[in-house]
């Protein structure tokens, strides 16, 4: 079976982790409009690459976020998500409510 | 006469040699009225009933590989109608009123087989939502109904009645079920289009697209550019791919779907069974192998490996159905792409961009819609890119707007 490296329990069978989908940004989804929140649920990048997913370890509860190549399945590096975000995040700025 | 059958044999021109199915490769035109991407199922079908009915012939198909050797070759050739919503039970139902037909309108063996489909339910919710599918199903003339474990037994007497502690409780019954040579589809749409003068070019790999206000110029390719009246995408398991080249995004993610065949015994499943509560279907083909397909892979990828924990929770679930096919050994085992939606509909239609029209996110449900899709994407090509009604409900534009067609229920195993 594939393995994972879990940041916080080592390497672990790939079928204990659960896919989180890729790291991006959220809109506010208060102030956003319905178009930006359906491009922001519903439409994928999904090409091929390098990419930063959130994967949860299940039987832990961890969040954790990993490199993988989406063509080779490679897993380049897994790190804690306090690496990425060293602050609180904020929703993505919204131009047109800033303008306001 | 043996003796004449011995002179036939020696004769100079044996074996005897009609006109080959395809035409010879040629150059590229400098031009195409419709450039459409993609050799498999659903591009030729496009291409052919544009040259038959349309008489839309200045036509090219672009594909990277070989004729009907992507997500054509490796789905597992299963026909049926019997979905959820009133949108999708008309076009699939549509799609198999086509396919039955498709032999003698090729004259060409597609090897339809009218099987029947039979979906297990094993609990009580899965009899209500069973319900409500065969209630649809028949109101839009589908032949489907809900049937009772005795009715099972008699249909399928090889069936575990409780697998895997999941007590067979009832089944939906698809009479319209059914199955078909899947590459002889591809190959019998792809001769009758190029006999019209359309023209296949194999190894041939879109490389980008020359848009002018909003509007694609030109096709480029390895093999040189071609200006274009109009785009078909017709690439299942790179729709997003291809898509990023004409410049938008798509609501899809791709996933591997694994399949697998075993050594063939005698005939003794004539129906196509398939449980989604374990995530598994089992169909015999005509040379008496079965099929094996499950749901897909639990993460995105581009990748047509195969992992053996996928195969080994699959084959478990196909044993509890089969208990005796533990004995059998696997003789192939493959993988497809599907490019899935949120809501398990295709993309069909319009784009952003004006003369570029999808037949996209063709998931784990795109064979059985080939003759529709080719049928519906003509349609739309040959009036200018007035959408036809069949096919209205499945614009991508429904995600912006919050209309999906939710099918997720009704795929054959569920994901």
């Amino acid at each position: 079976m594939k393995i994972m490296q879990c940041p916080l329990n080592g390497p672990r069978n790939i079928s204990e982790f659960v896919y989180g989908g890729e790291v991006r940004q959220m809109p506010e989804p208060n102030l956003c409009s319905d178009e930006e929140w359906a491009e922001y649920v519903f439409f994928h990048d999904n090409q091929i690459g390098l990419v930063q997913e959130w994967w949860l370890h299940a039987p832990s509860g961890y969040w954790f976020i990993a490199e993988r190549h989406t063509a080779s399945d490679d897993i380049v590096r897994t790190f804690d998500p306090s690496e990425r975000f060293k602050e609180r995040v904020e929703f993505a700025p919204n131009p047109e409510v800033s303008a306001a | 006469m043996p003796f004449s059958l011995l002179k036939y044999g020696l004769r100079d021109d044996y074996p005897f040699e009609k006109d080959p199915d395809l035409p010879a490769p040629t150059e590229l035109k400098r031009h195409y009225d419709v450039v459409i991407v993609g050799g498999g199922g659903h591009g030729v079908a496009t291409a052919y009933y544009l040259a038959k009915y349309h008489g839309i012939t200045n036509v090219a198909i672009l594909e990277k590989g070989y004729l009907g050797g992507g997500n054509t070759a490796r789905n597992t050739a299963v026909i049926r109608s019997n979905y959820l919503t009133p949108e999708g039970v008309k076009f699939y139902t549509e799609s198999v009123k086509l396919f039955k037909g498709l032999s003698n309108e090729f004259d060409f063996n597609i090897m339809y087989s009218r099987r029947g489909q039979l979906t297990l339910a094993h609990t009580d919710s899965a009899i209500r939502a069973f319900r409500q599918r065969a209630e649809i199903n028949r109101h839009f003339g589908g032949d489907t109904e809900l049937i009772d474990p005795q009715q099972i037994r008699e249909l399928v007497p090889t069936l575990n009645m409780n697998p895997g502690d999941l007590p067979v409780l009832a089944g939906l019954w698809h009479r319209d079920g059914a199955t078909a040579r899947h590459d002889a589809v591809a190959w019998g749409y792809a001769k009758g289009a190029t006999q019209r003068g359309v023209e296949l070019h194999q190894l041939t790999e879109v490389t980008g697209f020359e848009v002018e206000n909003n509007t694609v110029r030109a096709v480029k390719t390895n093999r040189g550019t071609v200006q274009c009246g109009c785009v078909v995408q017709a690439v299942a398991g790179h729709s997003s791919l291809l898509a990023a080249k004409a410049g938008f995004r798509m609501p899809i993610l791709t996933y591997p779907l694994q399949a697998m065949v075993t050594q063939p015994v005698k005939p003794f499943l004539n129906p196509l069974v398939s449980s989604p509560a374990l995530h598994c279907y089992v169909q015999q083909t005509g040379r008496g192998e079965l099929v094996f397909g499950g749901g897909s892979d639990p993460y995105p990828l581009y990748n047509t490996r195969s992992t053996l924990d996928l195969k080994e929770s699959l084959l478990a679930h196909a044993v509890e159905l089969f208990p005796f096919m533990a004995n059998l050994r696997l003789m192939r085992q493959w993988t497809g792409l599907t490019d899935m939606t949120s809501d398990y509909s295709p993309i069909m239609g319009l784009s952003p961009v004006d003369n570029y029209y999808l037949d996209a996110g063709w998931g784990t449900w795109g064979f059985k819609a080939t003759p529709i899709c080719g049928w519906t994407m003509a349609q739309l090509v040959a009036s200018g890119g007035k959408v036809p009604e069949l096919i209205e409900p499945f614009a991508m534009e429904r995600f912006r707007s919050f209309r999906q067609v939710n099918e997720m229920g009704a795929t054959a195993a569920s994901h």
